[in-house]
């Protein structure tokens, strides 16, 4: 009976593990995928969030009695708490020195200069 | 008075999980590095409400679990569109007014905005909070005021 449930628990823990680890690639394929820096910084939003929680729950059902379980749900909650501080500063600096981000309207306009630019300077 | 309990019980419980020692040594070495902090925070004078929303507490976790369901939903959304493409985003920027009459309310409110994948608060002046979003449904949503009044009445 115990032997079944570990097999359970087990099951249940690799598929959060591996649902965060999409959730991370998700993350990082938008970091290069979206057009400028702030819709850049919603991607970086999915691993903050969601990811981070995924995998540090599947790590807590690895070893759900002991002091870990605490330890890692403190680090969850630190991680919920201090990653929008982070990005509203980051946020707040670019926007501070001008930097305009890219709009609905303005997108298709923009789109071909702003290529050609990048392509120059690469 | 009572802020200054808090935060050591605070302290002690972080330090006790943490350290997992239960020594006599340890836990009086511990007891005079947590009294050490409580020292310094008053000298900081940082030691108030703010820093210790205990009013918040009790509404806090229905409050915490309702901001899950909407990150969980803004999460699928967002990544959704980073594996579709760019031509299913459509960023804008707009400026919205918050209810909130104490600063705690209004750091509580922007944080969520900002902790919500596909939005983030940019700029704070008075009131009025400055999103950037990844879809216009998210500013709809934020202009409908849900969050806005879950989080005036967390404060009140």
């Amino acid at each position: 009976m115990i032997f079944d449930l570990d097999i359970i628990r087990e099951l249940i823990s690799a598929l959060f593990l591996f649902m965060g680890s999409f959730l991370c690639i998700s993350g990082g394929v938008g970091i290069l995928r979206f057009p400028d820096f702030y819709t850049r910084m919603h991607a970086v939003g999915v691993t903050d969030t969601l990811a981070a929680a995924m995998i540090l729950i599947g790590l807590m059902l690895q070893n759900p009695d002991g002091l870990v379980v605490i330890k890692l749900s403190l680090i969850l909650l630190m991680t919920l708490f201090i990653n929008p501080t982070a990005s509203h500063a980051l946020a707040k600096a670019a926007f501070h020195n001008g930097l305009m981000p890219l709009i609905e309207k303005n997108k298709k306009n923009n789109s071909l200069p702003d290529k050609k630019q990048e392509s120059e300077k690469g | 008075m009572r802020h200054t309990l808090t935060l050591f019980v605070t302290l002690t419980v972080f330090w006790l999980l943490n350290s997992g020692h239960n020594t006599v040594l340890m836990t009086l070495l511990g007891l005079v590095s947590i009294i050490f902090v409580l020292y310094v925070a008053h000298k900081m004078d940082v030691v108030d409400h703010e820093s210790q929303p205990v009013h918040l507490s009790l509404k806090f976790p229905g409050y915490f679990l309702w901001l899950l369901k909407e990150l969980v939903l803004a999460n699928i959304s967002v990544v959704k569109s980073i594996w579709l493409g760019n031509s299913t985003i459509s960023p804008c920027l707009m400026t919205i007014k918050s209810s909130q009459k104490t600063d705690l309310g209004i750091v509580i409110y922007a944080n969520s905005i900002t902790i919500t994948p596909g939005t983030v608060s940019v700029d704070l002046i008075g009131d009025r909070i400055t999103v950037h979003s990844l879809f216009k449904e998210n500013i709809e949503f934020l202009k409908a005021g849900e969050m806005d009044r879950r989080v005036t009445e967390l404060e009140s």
